[in-house]
């Protein structure tokens, strides 16, 4: 176990050292200084600004003052919406919101998939596992900008039941966003643990709950219920990976002041290095999420023998 | 059900001779692999349904834009904004070129003197919506279908070399895929279109760039399953050349998987291109694909929800039908395979 941690942790730096590298030499190869309105300065001034923020070294030092900051958690400056403010704080105040949604989403959407899953299992081939299936294949399908636009119409404008965007009345301003994002998980839960529940419920250990005469509720629950749920901790890599690129559009549509909604805006402006800021904070939390699910999955179920390598 | 078996007459019964030829005789016609997937997979209403209406819409997709009177990019300022309107359908009252001007429902198309009937209305440049949204499709569909075979062709050989020949080879193939894999998705798709010029080949590339490793996995495990078969082995002992075991005798026993996996390439490429044409990193003006005509409808959902309307449904449907057919495939052509 923990030989196959450490071989894992390895890889993800190798990863996150490759992106970094390649997030670095973009930077410097697409056009646009980091100096606002470097044109009007003397070279003398230019000097000045440049070796403030280190620009006047060599290449491979600035490689490594950049690598360095980067272990560090720096993420770099802001060039053209916050003049020299680090890119670590844009991000880190705009997380709270983004969170927020991201939680509430991704909790809706697997208490829900569960809920109707299970449903969908204890009661096979009858219209409520029509229905559920039903949900699941359009939840799956349905991309969450055009789930988005929907709700916020619907609910926001015609009816009037939440706020249509923004992030000014709290709680009510999370709702709308965070049933958007919860479609997906909601889905893919539900069709997981439906599958997994039918084929819990046809093996032998349930057979012989039945015979020793236990109850209805309590085989659902008790016996193929819990042992349905542990493939579950499987998907939960990409229910987030879906939950963040989600939060991108998402938060765009509510208007949202969130990580997302800064990051396409810095694509509108063509800001470098909260994009490349950001993609590296994207790559680190995709990243961490996978480990801790693979590890966690090892954990739950000893079964899975890690340190073989199943691929 | 009283009778008493035992004093039944015995000249009843008459005894048959044994027939070696009739115990050998398969009394029905024998059925391929494919043959019999493909029962299976018509027994399957939302699969056949979804096979359907994707053939209307790839066909739509093709004649749409050359249906329509009007170019896809043609503008014709006073036609701006036009609500749907459609023969026929009209009398029903829908579709009927009304909208609503000042809160007062008016039928717009009186109003601006038009004659012509534009079936998805215009949008906000009075282009044709019905030409532009199958222009669109199309658009769409290319780019996923092109993603899809690409990352099929450079899977399969990936993860058929890395398979067949094992040993160091597959050590140092399968380094780089775990190291590839770990990045994800989304930071490779953003980095890369932020390189190169926006348009559908930026799209491809970037989709294809490590989207072909889910392919090299599926096709490398399924390669290792088969390889060291009695089968293979025959092949192998009689003289076979690692080519003609590899497409006659490896190839058919991966195709199905192969096929399940590109059926559900498809639809996350469509949902890709969307996404990032909704983001501002897609396709630019005036090129269309369902992901630009989306974002361009959300701006004006509040006055002018038809511009939205049409683009969605079809990309949701297509999204729907292609799960749909995916999930039919799989049962049909393994039964045993879960994800």
């Amino acid at each position: 176990m923990a030989r196959y941690i450490g071989k894992r942790l390895i890889y993800m730096f190798i990863t996150l050292a490759l992106i970094a590298t390649f997030t670095f030499f973009l930077m410097k190869v697409l056009p646009g200084s980091p100096i606002a309105s470097a044109d009007k300065l003397s070279p003398e001034q230019r000097a000045v600004v440049e070796a403030r923020y280190g620009l006047d070294q060599p290449l491979p030092v600035q490689y490594f003052n950049y690598m360095f900051g980067l272990l560090q958690g720096d993420l770099g400056i802001s060039i053209n919406q916050f003049k020299g403010a680090d890119v670590t704080d844009v991000i880190l105040s705009r997380m709270g919101p983004s969170a927020q949604i991201g939680f509430q989403g991704m909790v809706l959407g697997t208490f829900l998939g569960i809920l109707f899953g299970m449903v969908a299992a204890l009661r096979q081939n009858t219209w409520v596992d029509y229905t559920s299936t039903i949900v699941a294949i359009i939840g799956i399908s349905i991309p969450s900008f055009v789930f988005a636009s929907l709700l916020q119409y619907w609910f926001g404008l015609k009816w009037d039941l939440f706020p249509v965007a923004l992030w000014k009345d709290g709680f009510m301003s999370s709702v709308l966003p965070s049933i958007a994002l919860a479609m997906f998980p909601l889905a893919t839960a539900a069709r997981f643990i439906r599958t997994e529940m039918i084929e819990v419920l046809g093996s032998d250990y349930i057979t012989l709950a039945k015979a020793k005469g236990a109850s209805g509720s309590e085989i659902a629950f008790k016996h193929a219920f819990r042992n349905a749920l542990i493939p579950l901790v499987t998907v939960l890599g990409p229910m987030a990976v879906s939950i963040l690129t989600g939060s991108l559009v998402v938060e765009q549509i509510f208007a949202i002041p969130g990580i997302g909604e800064q990051f396409v805006k810095s694509i509108m402006v063509n800001d470098f290095s909260i994009i490349m800021g950001t993609t590296m904070f994207f790559s680190v939390f995709l990243i961490a999420i996978i480990l801790i699910v693979d590890i966690l999955y090892g954990v739950i179920d000893p079964r899975i023998r890690l340190s073989g390598g199943k691929n | 059900m009283t009778q008493n078996y035992e004093n039944l007459p015995k000249d009843s019964f008459e005894r048959i001779a044994r027939d070696t030829v009739q115990a050998e005789k398969i009394s029905k016609p024998s059925v391929s692999f494919w043959q019999d997937a493909w029962r299976s997979l018509k027994k399957n209403k939302g699969a056949i349904v979804s096979l359907v209406l994707f053939g209307f819409i790839v066909i739509m997709a093709l004649i749409g834009p050359i249906l329509s009177p009007y170019e896809p990019n043609a503008q014709t300022i006073t036609h701006a904004n036009l609500p749907p309107k459609i023969p026929v359908v009209e009398n029903l009252g829908i579709f009927n070129g009304e909208g609503k001007l000042g809160g007062k429902t008016v039928d717009l198309y009186e109003m601006k003197n038009v004659d012509q009937y534009y079936w998805f209305g215009t949008d906000g440049l009075g282009r044709d919506m019905f030409a532009r949204v199958w222009k669109g499709t199309q658009v769409s569909l290319f780019i996923a279908f092109v993603a899809a075979a690409i990352d099929m062709v450079i899977g399969v050989i990936y993860g058929g070399i890395s398979g067949y020949f094992g040993g160091r080879i597959d050590d140092v193939m399968q380094r780089i895929v775990e190291i590839l894999t770990g990045i994800p998705n989304l930071v490779v798709v953003i980095l890369f279109i932020l390189i190169m010029d926006p348009g559908i080949l930026a799209i491809i590339i970037a989709l294809t760039i490590t989207g072909w490793t889910g392919m090299s996995r599926v096709v490398r495990g399924q390669v290792l399953k088969y390889k060291n078969q009695e089968f293979v082995l025959a092949a192998r002992t009689l003289g076979a050349s690692d080519s003609r075991i590899i497409w006659k005798h490896l190839m058919p026993n991966v195709l199905g998987v192969i096929i399940i996996n590109t059926m559900f390439t498809i639809p996350g490429a469509i949902f890709f291109e969307a996404f990032l044409s909704f983001i501002g990193l897609g396709l630019q003006a005036p090129d269309a694909s369902l992901g630009t005509l989306i974002n361009d409808g959300y701006k004006l959902i509040q006055y002018q929800p038809h511009i939205l309307l049409f683009p969605a449904v079809v990309l949701s449907l297509i999204m729907i039908a292609f799960n749909l057919i995916g999930d039919g495939l799989r049962d049909a052509l393994d039964p045993k395979m879960k994800d």
